[in-house]
């Protein structure tokens, strides 16, 4: 008795966060996608009506804006930090003497929070006092940088605080990547007289595939994720312009008490992580049980 | 190094090379100090703007260093900037921050201790599928639960309370935590398990005698993840909390888009470094798990 006892604590230590999961993840997704087929407005209901919420959802042209801004700044978000962040990475691993402080340089934006970030930028941008009062204050008057309430550049500015934020992580994570890479195979090609430049492209990146799959797969999950940097940097303002489909969620659920919309914009939201992460994680999963 | 010397001064060719090469250097350092600048630069300006006047900062340049350093705006930030219709300044939020992140990450990490523990030398059958389904957890976009969860809260009695946020961060913390643990454990050898069983030690013995001490480096990576991860939380605490239970961002963000008075651009700044400053604090003392927690985060397995 004791003896089978002692075989079930392992279960048993388990137990509560696996009951946890089952309920908060997996029960709630299945109640979000069940409530995203009904009628349910300001009060959840119950009974299954179909795709319409989806229908809907796919008809308002707020929606679209979200998910046509969620595009542009993912795609320029990821792109601009792996490039950024690969770069920095590479120049830093020239044997620069004040690494550790560059390095430390590079990286802190990451420990702040979206909101602190959003403040800071949204200061620096704002057009009246910030960064465009202070070039047309040196004598160029005509100077105008008003991306942050002009609703066809705002999306950017999201961007570039993202980018900002985020970047110095991507170099830390290129810069592991390199320092991993066999030495013995560079020192061979740099006796063969093969110049730095090729060393990189011929060798030492194609190696790091890995690397860029993963910083691949965190910057698009942080984009789609984005909330915070919306509401601190424009509030999804001017008008709709920067909506993201995080921000059109939350409005639907919290101000609009539109659950049914709400739902329905979360699972597109899932759908869309998934499509992403699922391929990776079961590749990771399956190579580590081979 | 003296032998290069001597042959350069000889080789008209290699002299060219070596101002080549010292060119390229010049050219990477200033690459590096400019982006250097690029992320320095909102800190400075939040910095210097928060000990500015409005007068100065009406009339001055962005990027200016203060005339006349003046702390009023970090002490409005502290205890009088209103967020929504209290003006408390941002005190009592950053004590509510304190009072979720703290036992939110004592309980987290601790479940994740013990889960990890489990999965990496303790495994039974089907333990990798549940492990699976922890790991597709840390991937989903909370705006998927966030509607349950505000109503589970309701039926709890724990809608728009700290307890409700611990709650919150705790349940969706144990997937990273788990994993992190995990990944640490399986590095140790399953013979020191099996030897210890034979001397008749039981699971917790174990855990107790032989894992824990081995786990302080792992205990700190997880902490500073945890801790950042509900610091700097804004979906959760903007989504399940009310008047006076709000964390320092709900209310930071509060605090600079409240359209009542004038615009205070150097309170919102303090307001904003108050807090960003305990995560940075964490990130400056500790730099080297807050990475490899980043890291290990983002590379599984």
């Amino acid at each position: 008795m004791t003896k089978w006892l002692e075989r079930q604590v392992p279960k048993m230590v388990l137990a509560p966060t696996f009951a946890a999961i089952l309920l908060f993840v997996y029960g709630f997704i299945g109640w979000t996608a069940w409530v995203s087929l009904t009628k349910s407005k300001l009060m959840p209901r119950y009974e299954i009506e179909g795709f319409q919420q989806y229908t809907k959802l796919f008809d308002t042209p707020r929606w679209d804006t979200a998910m046509n801004n969620l595009f542009i700044f993912g795609a320029l978000f990821i792109v601009i930090s792996m490039v950024l962040g690969l770069l920095l990475a590479i120049f830093l691993d020239q044997k620069i003497r004040t690494e550790g402080v560059i390095r430390t340089i590079y990286l802190y934006p990451m420990a702040l929070s979206m909101i602190v970030t959003g403040t800071a930028w949204k200061w620096i941008l704002n057009p009246g006092l910030g960064v465009q009062a202070m070039v047309q204050g040196w004598g160029f008057e005509t100077f105008t940088f008003d991306w942050l309430i002009n609703p066809d550049y705002a999306i950017y500015t999201i961007v570039l605080a993202g980018v900002w934020q985020s970047s110095g992580f991507v170099m830390a994570l290129f810069l592991a990547g390199l320092r991993s890479v066999d030495g013995e195979i560079i020192k061979a090609a740099q006796v063969d007289g093969i110049p730095t430049p090729r060393i990189y492209t011929a060798i030492i990146i194609p190696s790091m595939a890995p690397i860029f799959l993963s910083a691949f797969i965190v910057l698009s999950h942080l984009a789609i994720k984005s909330f915070d940097l919306v509401i601190a940097l424009t509030g999804g303002g001017p008008g709709y312009a920067t909506d993201l489909p995080a921000t059109y969620m939350y409005a639907m659920a919290f101000s609009r008490g539109n659950i049914g919309q709400a739902a329905s914009s979360a699972m597109i939201m899932m759908a869309v992580v998934f499509a992403i992460v699922v391929p990776y994680l079961y590749s990771e999963l399956r190579a580590k049980h081979d | 190094m003296t032998d290069a010397t001597i042959q350069t001064a000889r080789s008209p060719r290699k002299t060219s090379s070596r101002t080549g090469r010292i060119v390229l250097r010049t050219l990477l350092y200033v690459f590096l100090i400019a982006f250097a600048l690029f992320y320095l630069m909102p800190l400075f300006v939040m910095l210097t703007t928060s000990l500015k006047s409005l007068d100065e900062i009406r009339t001055g340049s962005l990027i200016a260093l203060p005339r006349d350093i003046t702390f009023e705006a970090w002490k409005t930030a502290w205890s009088g900037a209103c967020s929504g219709i209290r003006c408390e300044g941002l005190r009592p939020y950053l004590l509510n921050s304190l009072m979720i992140a703290i036992p939110g990450v004592a309980l987290s990490t601790l479940f994740g201790a013990m889960n990890g523990y489990v999965f990496a030398q303790w495994k039974f059958r089907g333990a990798n599928l549940l492990f699976s389904l922890l790991l597709f957890g840390c991937f989903i976009p909370f705006q998927v639960v966030l509607l349950p969860m505000a109503r589970v809260l309701g039926i709890l009695n724990m809608a728009g309370t700290i307890p409700g946020l611990i709650f919150v961060h705790t349940v969706y913390g144990l997937g990273f935590t788990t994993l992190f643990f995990r990944n640490y454990y399986v590095t140790i050898p399953m013979e020191l398990v099996r030897a210890a069983k034979i001397d008749g030690a039981g699971f917790f013995r174990i855990f107790w005698s032989i894992f824990l001490p081995l786990s302080l480096p792992i205990i700190v990576v997880t902490v500073i993840w945890q801790f950042t991860q509900i610091w700097n939380d804004f979906l959760f605490g903007v989504s399940f909390s009310q008047a006076g239970t709000q964390p320092v961002t709900v209310a930071l963000n509060n605090i600079v888009n409240s359209t009542t008075g004038v615009k205070e651009y150097n309170v919102d700044m303090a307001a904003a470094i108050l807090a960003a400053l305990p995560t940075l604090l964490v990130y400056v003392v500790a730099g080297k798990y807050f990475i490899r927690g980043l890291t290990a985060g983002s590379v599984k397995g």
